[in-house]
Order: structure tokens, then C-alpha cells, then sequence
């Protein structure tokens, strides 16, 4: 017979036990939400991304009576930060592709058109289908454009044939990148991987896909058997030293091996030969220009990236810098432009040195969204970007590095003393491959 | 992180699992800790022989979990690269082995009654 053993309970302990639980769980926290602030401005947004989106769902929740118009033609909506992980063959390539109708509010119009023309005298934008819209404020959020055409040799139907990847491309080539890359790493041979001497989105991806491949790829048949060589214009690996000094040495460590001062400028998909302008300072100081041919049996390749042709066009631009790129003229900390203080910049096209990121993107919103709400009301805004953006730099499949940092190059970590920046870890790797997507949806349905 | 409410967190759960499963799994955890606490409550008592059984099921809790967690963001045991690695991990077990050790003991209960015998 066995023997038992009780320990009494009763109701109440039970019940305080339960209070006690749900008061430590921050129930009944809600935070304060401000009265909407009425308002029957037209106000137009140009391109339904990551910034578009975010911002149109938050201007719906903080106006009440204002005239949203969101431009933009494409009916798919790309979760970017994806691209990195498809490419790599760890998700399908619906990973990164929802609907852009599915996350707009009610209250918001959508014109499922471009952009064709800006005025920003008489305040109207000109859509591809010739519809005119006036606006009171007009947000400029339509992204960059990939000028693949700058790399000489190079178009888009060559991605997944001949060893040859360029995952920005889409969700379609970043499938067909991870078919060539995938070939790669269980034959071996020489992989290069490469990034353009423009202003790029994420510049952490260049260096994803290296460590991602590499990682892969000692793993796999060609363990042993293949060189990894990273390729880019600049002199250093990232532009914040202290993470491009971390970079250098994790290279170190797995092998990869660096040229810097290399750009893409050609192919020879036939005969598998990727050519590159590289500059070095000569013996007089001077900057001596050559070119070198490198063969590869895998070559990730990223092209320039530019403002898309309206706003080159429109006269938004910075005429003093980014010539050849077109990024639109804002202050750094508000985003306003800095000639028509009705418009304002959001995400990839707005003219400041870091952000191309939805990270960014995340911080960027409110700021504006501060400033215009200002405006509205007749007042100056407060809010500040101060040239927040995150990477979780992957360093292999199951680990990364959470990278913030700003304008400054100040690493800025958002859990500082637990998650430690420059360290290869279990939880970053967590934090991009399962949290990240969902912060990105809740930020676009306007809600972190 | 720019800030970390309640409702930014349930959004971003919400996003992680899907709305109906998220709150599936909320809706299931609090069936299973009601009826843990009904079966107390019900019992005036803890029952050591099925507390027994369900300390006995946590190692199995615990494995099940880092398991599950490992595979489903495809790593292994390699990548734990820091302490905040372990601890994680370790609050993955924790959480696992709690877990079922909750639920073994109210399905002991609920299938088993206590049966309290009259005082001598």
C-alpha cells in the first residue's frame, strides 16, 4: 500500500496566488493612446513598403478626418529581411511575400498606380494613369531601384544558372540564388561574393550571404574543397569600425578571404569570369585605378542602387551629394525636406548617411509622423531619428550577431549587459529567424 | 527595441504563431492551470504520490522543449555562443519541465480523485 503524503491548500491562497501571478505579468498596463486629432488635410503617400504601410496605419490611428491616399502599383507586399534566409535555402520563398491590400486600414485609399510626376510648387503628384492628386503633405516612401543594367554582361535571367545569385532581386531570384549557391556548396569551387560602391539597403546582407554560404558549405560536399572571397569597393567591411573590425576577424577565422577596393563592373557568364575595377593608393598618394579578372564558380552579385527615376526627376534630390544615386534632400534628425517643408522622406529613398533598413524604418515613423501631426496642429514638432538601424548579422546558420548602432557609429544595443553586440549568439540567431518577421508585421500594422 | 509594452508584445506573439494558434495556446494553458487549480482547490490538498509522477515526467519536460525550440529554429546544442544563450535555454527546460510536470499531475488528478481516508 502506498503512502501518501498531503500538504493542505485552501481557496483563498489559491486565489492570491493567481492575483499575485497576473499583477507580476503587467496586466492592466495599457498604455495611454492621445485623442485623435481631427483634421481634413490631404495627405499622400507615395509607395505601400515597409514605410508606407507603417506609416499609413499609424496616421489612420492618429487622425481623425484627414484624406490618406497611398500610391503605389504593386500588389505584393515583400518582407525584405527574408531575402537573406531564402537565398540560403532555409525558407520557401512565400516566406517574404503577403498581400500589400491586407495590411492597409480602413480610412486609407489605395491607387494601385506609380507615381509618374511630382510638382512640389503646386503640390500635386501625377499618377501613371494620369490621375492627378493634390496634397497638403506628401510622404515620399517609394524605395530604390536595382540598376542591374550598371553591371555590364549581367541580367536577371542569368540568376540560378552558370553560379551566379543576386538575391535583392526578389523573392523569385532569391530562390534561384540559393539554386546556384546550393550547387556550390556541395561541389566547391570559388565563390565570390560582392557588394556595389552605391548607398545600399542593409548593408549587412552582403556579409549574411557570405557567412550564410560559407557556414553552408563547410557542412556540406564541398567541405574542404571551396574558397570564399568577399569583394567590395570601400576599405573597410562595414561602415561602423568597430563591427567592420569584428567582421574582419570572424573572416580571419573561417578563412574568407577580402579584397577591398573591388567593384563589380562585368561578367562573362559563359565563361564564369567576374571583372572588377579595383582602386589602391599608388607609391605618389595618388588613387591608381585598374582592372582585374577573378573566376568563380559562384558569384553572388548586388548592383547599384539608385532613387527610382520620379524623384530623380522631380527635383527633390540632393543636388550637392549622391549625384549619380538621387537620394531625396531631408534633415538628418527630422526627415523634412529641407526645400518643401511639406514633404517628407521615409525608408531607402530618404538622403541620410545610414538607414536603409525596416529597423530604420521602424524608428523613422514616428518621427515623421510627430512632425506632421505638429504641423497640422500649427506647432513644431520634438520627435528625433538619430540614424537608428539594426542588423542581426547572421555569422552562421544558428547564430548572429544583434547589431544597432547610429548617425555616430555608437553601437546602441537595446539590451544592453544581457545581449551583447558583438558576440556570435543562439538568441540573436532566434531573435531574426522567429521574432523579426513579427515585430516587422506589428510595425506595419502600425502597432510597435 | 524602441519600446516594450504588453500590447506590442501580444502583437508580436500574435505574428509569431498566427493569431488562432497564439491565442489557441493561451486559451490551453489557462484550461490546464484551471484545472490544476481546480483539482487543488477541490482536493484541499496536494497529493505527494502524484507530485511524485509528475516530478518524475520533468527531465522528460525539460528535453522536450529544447528539442522542440532547437528544431524549430533549426540550431543545435553548437550555437549556444554566450550566457544569455544558456540562460535562455535553460528557461526553455525550465518551462518545459513545469509544464508537464502541471499537466501530469491535474490529469492524475482529474482521472484519479484523492481519496481521503476517515482519521483513526
Amino acid at each position: 500500500m502506498s503512502r501518501r503524503v498531503e500538504l493542505t491548500t485552501s481557496r483563498r491562497g489559491v486565489l492570491g496566488m493567481a492575483l499575485a501571478g497576473a499583477a507580476a505579468a503587467g496586466l492592466g498596463a495599457a498604455p495611454a493612446q492621445a485623442a485623435p486629432v481631427r483634421s481634413n488635410a490631404r495627405i499622400v503617400i507615395i509607395g505601400a513598403g515597409a514605410a508606407g504601410t507603417a506609416f499609413a496605419n499609424r496616421l489612420v490611428q492618429r487622425l481623425d478626418g484627414a484624406q490618406i491616399t497611398l500610391l503605389d502599383a504593386r500588389a505584393e507586399h515583400l518582407y525584405q529581411p527574408g531575402l537573406s534566409l531564402v537565398a540560403a535555402g532555409l525558407k520557401p520563398a512565400g516566406y517574404v511575400v503577403s498581400r500589400t491590400a491586407d495590411w492597409l486600414p480602413r480610412g486609407v485609399t489605395l491607387v494601385a498606380e506609380q507615381a509618374a510626376a511630382i510638382d512640389p510648387e503646386a503640390k500635386t503628384v501625377t499618377t501613371s494613369g494620369g490621375q492627378r492628386l493634390d496634397y497638403d503633405f506628401l510622404i515620399v516612401a517609394p524605395g530604390l531601384v536595382l540598376d542591374h543594367d550598371a553591371i555590364e554582361g549581367f541580367s536577371l535571367d542569368l540568376v540560378g544558372k552558370d553560379g551566379l545569385g543576386a538575391l535583392y532581386a526578389g523573392p523569385e531570384y532569391a530562390v534561384r540564388t540559393w539554386q546556384a549557391a546550393s550547387q556550390f556548396t556541395e561541389q566547391g569551387g570559388v565563390g565570390i561574393f560582392s557588394r556595389p560602391e552605391t548607398e545600399m539597403k542593409c548593408a549587412g546582407a552582403p556579409l549574411k550571404h557570405t557567412f550564410l554560404i560559407d557556414d553552408i558549405a563547410s557542412r556540406r560536399g564541398a567541405a574542404g574543397r571551396y574558397e570564399a572571397h568577399y569583394a567590395c569597393p570601400q576599405p573597410v567591411l562595414f561602415s561602423v569600425p568597430i563591427v567592420s573590425e569584428k567582421v574582419r576577424m570572424l573572416f580571419g577565422e573561417r578563412g574568407i578571404a577580402t579584397h577591398y577596393g573591388h567593384t563589380l563592373k562585368g561578367i562573362e557568364p559563359g565563361r564564369r569570369i567576374a571583372r572588377f575595377e579595383t582602386s589602391a593608393p599608388g607609391a605618389d598618394g595618388e588613387v591608381v585605378k585598374s582592372t582585374v579578372e577573378m573566376p568563380y564558380d559562384y558569384l553572388h552579385v548586388i548592383p547599384p542602387q539608385r532613387a527610382p527615376q520620379v524623384i530623380r526627376e522631380s527635383g527633390l534630390s540632393w543636388t550637392d551629394k549622391w549625384t549619380d544615386q538621387g537620394w531625396l534632400e531631408c534633415d538628418m534628425q527630422t526627415l523634412r525636406h529641407l526645400r518643401y517643408p511639406e514633404i517628407f522622406a521615409l525608408g531607402d529613398i530618404a538622403g541620410v548617411p545610414k538607414g536603409k533598413t525596416a529597423a530604420s524604418v521602424k524608428w523613422q515613423v514616428p518621427v515623421v509622423e510627430d512632425h506632421l501631426v505638429a504641423a497640422i496642429q500649427g506647432r513644431e514638432g520634438t520627435a528625433v531619428y538619430g540614424g537608428y538601424t539594426s542588423c542581426p548579422l547572421i555569422t552562421r546558420v544558428g547564430r548572429a550577431m544583434l547589431v544597432e548602432f547610429d548617425y555616430d557609429n555608437n553601437l546602441l544595443p537595446s539590451f544592453p549587459g544581457v545581449i551583447a553586440p558583438l558576440e556570435e549568439l543562439w538568441i540573436s540567431w532566434l531573435m531574426k529567424e522567429v521574432a523579426l518577421k513579427a515585430t516587422y508585421n506589428a510595425m506595419l500594422r502600425g502597432k510597435a | 527595441m524602441q519600446e516594450m509594452t504588453l500590447g506590442t508584445l501580444i502583437a508580436v506573439f500574435e505574428e509569431m504563431f498566427g493569431r488562432g494558434l497564439f491565442w489557441g495556446m493561451v486559451f490551453a494553458a489557462l484550461l490546464v492551470t484551471a484545472a490544476y487549480l481546480y483539482v487543488l482547490v477541490r482536493d484541499r490538498a496536494m497529493s505527494m504520490h502524484k507530485f511524485l509522477w509528475a516530478q518524475i515526467s520533468m527531465p522528460f519536460g525539460a528535453v522536450a522543449a529544447v528539442a522542440f525550440v532547437l528544431w524549430i529554429t533549426r540550431s543545435g546544442l553548437r550555437d549556444i555562443g554566450g550566457p544569455i544563450d544558456v540562460i535562455a535555454l535553460l528557461g526553455v527546460a525550465a518551462m518545459g519541465a513545469v509544464g508537464i510536470a502541471v499537466l501530469v499531475y491535474t490529469a492524475q488528478s482529474l482521472a484519479r480523485p484523492l481519496v481521503r481516508r476517515p482519521k483513526a
